[in-house]
């Protein structure tokens, strides 16, 4: 009894973890395409990337790993206002197949380019010691960085919930997602909106990115790799929907961990199986609008 | 109303004009024909090569011609493998031209089933529908490896003589000609169809949806029917694949074979028919040679590729001629 209860309290925890890195990296995703309903493959490479960033400032610079992350955020997030400017700005009015083409052809290139550089073997990554060991919370001890990921996790739902409802700013973002034109005729700038919301969103995928290396690993397929489940948690949550956005990743991540574990054969199968029967039901997702 | 009285037989004259072939249509059959003297030692890569053709010609169809974006359609190719494969390493059936069948069949139950279902909707909701029934489909294959053989595949896969007559050299020669042989039919089923009313509203279909449901056009029924032979063709693709390359593994059902028809297909490009030759041949022939060579330049090349013609040139290389042709005549 003790033992399952472990496997349990393991399980969910993995899980917890596992989800709130997918809530990171998707939650910019789901924004941006409810803002601009455009189909970005891409935003898997920025996750990648802030891997690769924080990786390298660690070990090239020694700066530390909370350091390294934030700097993850800020250089990813500062490069992806390049991107957006010049290359996705071009691509608003064009339809959903040239969209994902061109983001496609931008994995591509992004992993070429890493793996050019980097080459195509795991880059390991050592977290600070009090981020390896355990926490003993008196009655259980935990994984420490399992714990902090549910905790940072936890503090940027929250930071996102408050910047998203209480701010003007968000007020914003969430008037122009729901009606593009009539935000843009009560005088919101929606493209600066846009390039704002695209800077932070991709800066979040690569804190994601950063703080996944220790648990998923770290190659230049990661681009692609977890691509589908960022895409499901953007698609099932709902566009533009934070809350959408929690629910999806926190139920897909302890989903697919427990499957992993405990039905390895065919886990993923039942995943895609849900996806496939809640979008037939819900197309425009869980907290979508149609 | 001498209008309304012409328009019918006007719009039958557009559509037999189109109908009517060109010189130039022979090219590529010429080319096919030409490459199987030339290059007797590339008759494998030639065979790959005409299955990528039709292939990305099933693509097109559905993509081209009736603008369904798809990120799955390898989910029809890997059916028709893994049909005809099966078939002939588990059952012994090992007659090409009734596999052939069998594998198109299949795979036109499976685009039946999932189109009628899935075509309902649009946008990205269809994108992720497609790429998750298509993945689900792969992780059905991994799970049930006592059936796919899992990754490491179907083998033992022996064909009988075409017709019972017609040995396999080791050089792929009688492959070649087969393949050439089904892909010509294939393509006159597909340009059939493009050029018939049907074809001409499913192009309606693509440019705008509403209003060809308000002119009270069965939509879904037709995207319905040319996702079915779609898929139909593909799975025909997929059972040339398994038989000439005597072995099916779950990458012909991964994404990323969806993907790469993709990619071939833009190249080329789209709702031109001749633009999945074009697409498939320089794609696979550049892989061929580059990709071996150095991995991430190929890489970098396909997004780069990829990137500037959804910049510059949306209709593909095909589009690109097109165009120069049209520059050509205006400037003489």
């Amino acid at each position: 009894m003790q033992h399952v209860l472990n496997v349990a309290v393991g399980l969910l925890l993995d899980g917890l973890a596992y989800g709130m890195i997918l809530f990171i990296i998707s939650v910019g995703l789901s924004v941006t395409m409810g803002l601009m309903g455009f189909v970005n493959l891409a935003h898997g490479a920025f996750a990648m990337a802030g891997g690769y960033v924080t990786v390298t400032l660690m070990s090239a610079l020694g700066v530390p790993f909370l350091p390294a992350l934030a700097g993850a955020f800020v250089i990813v997030g500062a490069a992806s206002v390049a991107f957006e400017r010049l290359l996705y700005a071009r691509l608003y009015r064009a339809n959903e197949l040239d969209q994902v083409l061109f983001s496609i052809g931008l994995v591509f290139m992004a992993i070429a380019a890493f793996t050019y550089f980097y080459g195509p073997a795991p880059r390991p990554i050592r977290v600070p010691a009090y981020l390896s060991g355990s926490v003993d919370l008196g009655f259980r001890t935990l994984p420490a960085y399992r714990v902090f990921m549910v905790a940072v996790g936890a503090a940027l739902v929250a930071a996102l919930w408050f910047g998203f409802e209480r701010t003007s700013l968000g007020a914003k973002i969430r008037a122009a997602v729901d009606n593009r034109h009539m935000a843009q005729s009560v005088g919101i700038h929606v493209d600066r909106l846009f390039t704002m919301t695209f800077a932070l969103g991709s800066g979040l995928a690569a804190l994601g990115g950063g703080l996944a290396v220790n648990l998923l690993g770290l190659t230049p397929t990661f681009a692609i790799q977890y691509l589908v489940f960022f895409l499901i948690v953007v698609a099932v949550g709902g566009l533009g929907s934070i809350r959408g956005a929690v629910v999806a990743a926190l139920v897909l991540g302890i989903t697919d961990n427990a499957g992993k574990y405990l039905y390895p054969a065919g886990g993923a199968f039942f995943i895609y199986a849900a996806t496939i029967a809640l979008l037939l039901l819900r197309p425009a997702g869980l907290y979508g609008r149609d | 109303m001498a209008g309304t009285e012409r328009s019918p037989g006007a719009a039958a004259e557009f559509l037999l004009r189109r109908h009517r072939w060109r010189p130039a249509e022979a090219l590529p059959w010429l080319i096919a024909i030409g490459a199987y003297f030339a290059f007797p030692d590339y008759m494998a890569l030639g065979t790959q090569i005409l299955i990528g053709i039709l292939f990305a010609l099933s693509l097109d169809l559905i993509l081209g011609y009736a603008g369904i974006v798809t990120l799955g359609h390898a989910a029809f190719f890997g059916t028709g493998a893994y049909a005809a494969g099966l078939l002939a390493a588990r059952l012994g059936w090992g007659e090409p031209l009734s596999a052939l069948l069998v594998a198109g069949a299949c795979a036109a139950l499976a685009g039946l089933v999932s189109g009628w279902v899935l075509l309902r909707y649009r946008g990205l909701t269809l994108l992720m529908l497609t790429l998750a029934a298509a993945i689900m489909l792969y992780e059905l294959g991994n799970a049930r490896a006592d059936i796919t053989g899992g990754f490491d595949g179907v083998t033992g896969i022996v064909v009988k003589p075409l017709f019972g007559r017609f040995q396999y050299d080791l050089y792929g020669h009688t492959y070649y000609l087969y393949a050439l042989a089904v892909l010509f039919v294939m393509f006159l089923v597909a340009r059939r169809i493009v050029y018939s009313p049907f074809g001409q509203a499913l192009v309606g279909i693509r440019e705008n949806l509403r209003r060809m449901q308000a002119l009270g056009s069965p939509v879904h029924r037709r995207l319905v029917t040319i996702y079915t032979i779609s898929a139909a063709m593909a799975g025909v693709a997929g059972g040339l694949f398994a038989q000439s390359n005597a072995f099916v593994t779950l990458s012909a059902l991964g994404f990323e074979r969806s993907a790469t028809v993709l990619i071939m297909l833009i190249l080329g490009g789209t709702g031109r028919l001749y633009g999945a030759f074009l697409g498939a041949t320089i794609y696979m022939l550049l892989e061929d040679s580059l990709a071996k060579l150095s991995p991430e330049f190929w890489e970098l090349g396909v997004g780069l590729v990829l990137v500037l013609t959804v910049l510059f040139a949306r209709g593909g290389l095909l589009g690109l001629l097109e165009q120069a042709a049209r520059r050509l005549r205006r400037w003489r």
